[in-house]
């Protein structure tokens, strides 16, 4: 374990939460809340375990400018771009899951008048 | 300390309190609002990453998320907090952080075994390269006029051939390489998330429709 693992640690740690709030709170609310949280931390982890120190300066987004004889240079200093592809799909249909999940919760409100699980009678398994 | 390095970790840390107090905080109202403030921090770390299409798009969908949630909450009673809190046995607890510590360092610690463990971060397997004769498929020699020696991952080979014209129909010649991937390389994969964001649109409307939910329309328990 170094320093350099340091942003990894930390985003499983926001992972964790997440799954904390899934797992253990009884307001639906706070489990979408949590959903949110998990969403957030995988999404991050993706990008982190893609980013490059650049050799010097900020680093370089892999975005192409001042014409194709700067080609080499970028494919040598930017960042993954698989990685951030992937996790811009994933942030959509992070969205839709959200959405259908509240669109739940709202239903859920209307026809027990409570966010609490515990309170849901008939959903006692 | 490398300062792209040190402001990563304080907005991580940032991000960690935020998510801390959402999940225990009791009022709802602050907790989305907390959770708001985790995902603007997300966007700022992929800002800081050299990621701005995904800080873009981070911004928007918060925004979205912020604003259903807070009208979710605002207009809405909840007792959960006077009824008794459920509390998990403590030796449960303690037996989910002892596999969780396991899992994460198993993950991170830095082994002499290439495979098994993850790379050091701003060291990702895009620095690595490898000889053309390796990276060919197998039985087969590499292409005439191929460079000696190639990227040894896929996003390495994106950047390498994204603009490029000489290596067959490869490349895209779209400057913003993510872009590339993602409509060109990857196109069906974002006809398939369209198609999710359809479907779930769908399904939000066949959740909360008032039309024709009841055919018993005088009990109103029944709904």
């Amino acid at each position: 374990m170094t320093l350099a693992m340091a942003p990894y640690m930390l985003a499983f740690l926001i992972f964790v939460v997440g799954l904390y709030a899934i797992v253990a709170k009884r307001n639906l609310i706070k489990v979408i809340v949590g959903l949110l949280i998990l969403d957030y931390a995988a999404n991050l982890l993706l990008v982190l375990v893609g980013y490059r120190t650049p050799a010097e300066g900020a680093p370089v987004a892999p975005i192409l400018v001042g014409g194709a004889e700067k080609a080499a240079d970028l494919a040598a200093s930017a960042v993954d771009p698989l990685p951030q592809a992937l996790v811009l799909t994933s942030i959509v249909i992070g969205l839709s899951v959200t959405a259908l999940v509240v669109a739940l919760a709202i239903r859920l409100h209307e026809k027990y008048g409570t966010f609490d699980t515990g309170l849901m009678r008939n959903l006692k398994g | 300390m490398d300062p792209v390095l040190l402001l990563l970790l304080v907005l991580l840390g940032f991000m960690l309190a935020g998510s801390l107090i959402a999940v225990e905080t009791r009022d709802l109202l602050s907790s989305v609002i907390c959770v708001g403030a985790v995902g603007f921090g997300t966007s700022l770390v992929f800002l800081l990453l050299g990621a701005p299409d995904l800080a873009l798009t981070q911004v928007v969908v918060e925004i979205l998320v912020l604003v259903v949630l807070v009208r979710v909450v605002i207009t809405r009673r909840d007792e959960t907090h006077a009824t008794s809190r459920a509390t998990l046995p403590v030796g449960l607890v303690l037996l989910a952080l002892g596999v969780m510590a396991a899992i994460v360092f198993g993950t991170l610690a830095t082994g002499e075994d290439e495979g098994l463990t993850m790379r050091p971060f701003g060291d990702p397997l895009l620095n690595e390269q490898a000889e053309a004769s390796v990276m060919a498929p197998a039985g087969e020699k590499a292409p005439e006029g191929a460079p000696a020696r190639m990227p040894k991952s896929a996003g390495g080979a994106f950047l390498a051939h994204g603009l490029s014209e000489s290596q067959g129909s490869r490349g895209t010649g779209a400057a913003n390489y993510v872009m590339g991937i993602l409509l060109d390389y990857r196109a069906y994969d974002t006809l398939g998330e369209a198609t999710v964001v359809f479907v779930a649109v769908l399904g939000v409307y066949a959740v909360l429709r008032k039309v024709g939910r009841s055919r018993h329309a005088g009990n109103e328990s029944d709904r």
